[in-house]
């Protein structure tokens, strides 16, 4: 029985980190069709923050979760003006553009602050938390309500707010869109900035988990793209129930036999899918 | 057949003489970059097979790997004499091509790119994970080629000897390569990329075409980590990894994709230029990051499209 409770629980944790990073790279696909490889940067970039601001410079925890959040925004923000606007929607020049800035972000984060050394992050909140032989600590748990209020402030956002909506139309249809007065340039710039910045959260919750280093953001990309093609790229509600479905797989497999194995498998549940239902398990955006 | 004019009879006349003549006129530690860039070549050779059908496969480099690997374990722990393990090996990478580009084959734009990294990393996972055979972390070793035994001149150990039988196996493919980009298939491959459903309405199987190019193009991927693997002795997950892949992705789209030459120019000018950068080591993924987004935002073409570009400017 507590084996199953800290099952839930763990997987709730890794779902919630996943539909974090996830969703932003599924929102930036669905408006821009862009697929950015640099979203593992973008959350590298998070956890150099939180690295630099909380352990370094003793601000309080949530402030520099906060200033990560809009750093890596505006990062994404600079990066669609100055190269994704360029793509033009063009698939394949956006990626290899995306790869152009792994390199450019890669280089600048060790030429600033070097590579090889650790960057210890103590974590801001060490207590146990134990709930009837259930226990975790505080910094891994707080991962869950912080991914919900983000989640739920985007939801918000898209299906409330006239700009939200005006975002959504301009990822099913551009050109009716632009037709309508919206303009599809400001909503690709506010999807890259809401998309980055949920990178950028989830970079700055785990850099206490996790260990902070240039290369860091690689394989976190790789299970994004794997949630996202499943879920449906562009869908945000598939992405999130993809989050909770490999979330809940990795947990498991990781606990049963371990971590390799896991991504192994959630590569393989992925290209049998692909093998059956190609468009995803909800459907794509791209046409 | 065409006719050559005069400026292609130079160029087919000087090039085997400096291919030839190159080796003998620098050091050691040179004709092993040289080495390198004829595998390299015979590596964005095989992705651009690949790209003729319209997907920018990125698990290209793994599939290398797997070349690498089957020759690791046919040449090194099975003791196969390495003109057997060369096409044997490719021929493993092919197969392996052929097993994953089934469900690639059935996707493409974001699902093509995810997936195939996706499988590649997969590969990758597996060598590091499953420490019978593959060795782990540590890698394998590999045993320099003996194609003849008891020659002292001809120790394929060596710099110079190795460059020319590389020299051989590159020319071989690029000639099949060459020769399949003309043919039949080439011209299938191209009309799947240009209108894929029209190709499909006109009665072209499109998944089988393009598995055949992803399985051909994993083949010769395979044949150049072959070439890899018996020239570094020993190799390891880590040189397989994606930022591999992101250089392989620079060649190509600096040199562009449209035309066979184009990839091989594009790989042949930013090896010179790495060397050149040599000082500046550290900075040069950087340099490359930004080339290749100046190159899509100002010449989309790269430097296959360079010549049109100028004549249209007189």
């Amino acid at each position: 029985m507590e084996f199953i409770g800290q099952t839930i629980l763990n997987g709730l944790m890794t779902s919630s980190f996943y539909a974090l990073i996830a969703v932003g790279l599924s929102l930036v696909f669905g408006v821009m069709h862009i697929v950015n490889f640099a979203h593992g940067e973008f959350y590298m970039v998070g956890a150099y923050t939180v690295w630099l601001l909380y352990a370094k410079m003793q601000w309080p925890f949530f402030l520099a979760v906060a200033a990560a959040i809009v750093i890596v925004g505006l990062l994404g923000l600079i990066c669609e003006r100055l190269v994704f606007r360029h793509a033009k929607g063009n698939v394949l020049s956006g990626f290899i553009m995306s790869v152009g800035l792994v390199f450019i972000l890669q280089v600048a984060v060790v030429k600033i602050w070097g590579i090889g050394k650790m960057k210890p992050v103590p974590a801001a909140y060490p207590e146990v938390l134990s709930i009837g032989g259930i226990s975790t600590s505080w910094q891994r748990f707080i991962v869950i309500p912080v991914a919900m209020a983000l989640l739920g402030a985007l939801w918000l956002f898209l299906n409330r707010f006239r700009m939200g909506r005006a975002l959504r139309a301009a990822a099913l249809e551009p050109d009716a869109a632009a037709l309508q007065g919206i303009s599809v340039k400001k909503a690709a710039a506010v999807a890259m900035l809401l998309g980055s910045a949920m990178a950028g959260a989830a970079g700055a919750l785990m850099a206490p988990i996790m260990s902070v280093h240039p290369y860091m953001g690689h394989s976190v990309v790789w299970t994004a793209f794997v949630v996202v093609i499943v879920g449906g790229a562009g869908n945000i509600k598939g992405t999130v129930l993809a989050s909770l479905f490999f979330g809940y797989l990795t947990t498991i497999i990781t606990t049963l036999l371990d971590s390799t194995i896991a991504n192994m498998v959630n590569v393989l549940v992925m290209l049998v899918l692909l093998a059956i239902r190609p468009q995803g398990m909800t459907g794509h955006a791209e046409h | 057949m065409r006719s050559i004019n005069y400026k292609q009879a130079v160029v087919l006349g000087t090039l085997p003489v400096i291919l030839v003549c190159a080796p003998f006129a620098i050091s050691g530690y040179k004709v092993d970059l040289l080495t390198n860039l004829l595998i390299n070549i015979i590596l964005v050779s095989s992705f651009r097979l690949i790209t003729t059908t319209g997907g920018w496969s990125l698990a290209h480099i793994p599939m290398m790997g797997c070349g690498a690997y089957a020759t690791a374990l046919l040449a090194g722990q099975l003791h196969v004499p390495f003109l057997i393990a060369l096409p044997l090996a490719s021929l493993c990478a092919g197969l392996v091509g052929l097993a994953i580009s089934y469900p690639l084959g059935r996707t493409k734009g974001f699902a093509f790119f995810v997936a195939s990294f996706a499988a590649g990393e997969a590969i990758r996972l597996c060598w590091i994970r499953f420490k019978f055979p593959f060795g782990g972390h540590r890698g394998l070793s590999v045993p320099p080629p003996a194609i003849i035994d008891n020659v002292g001149w001809l120790d394929f150990a060596e710099a110079r000897p190795y460059y020319f039988l590389a020299l051989a196996v590159t020319l071989i493919c690029l000639a099949i390569m060459y020769r399949l980009d003309r043919s039949r298939i080439g011209n299938t491959f191209r009309a799947i990329e240009s209108q894929e459903n029209l190709a499909r309405s006109a009665g072209i199987n499109v998944t089988g075409y393009k598995m055949l190019a992803f399985s051909l193009g994993s083949f010769f991927a395979g044949t150049a980590g072959v070439l890899l693997a018996h020239r570094l002795w020993a190799i390891e997950p880590h040189q397989f990894s994606f930022t591999t892949a992101l250089y392989l992705l620079v060649w190509v789209v600096f040199g562009g994709a449209h035309t066979f030459w184009g990839p091989i120019w594009g790989v042949v000018t930013l090896t010179f230029l790495s060397e050149l950068l040599r000082p500046l080591a550290e900075w040069v993924p950087m340099i490359f990051g930004a080339i290749i987004i100046v190159t899509l935002i100002f010449q989309p073409d790269g430097l296959e499209g360079l010549p049109r570009r100028l004549r249209q400017m007189k």
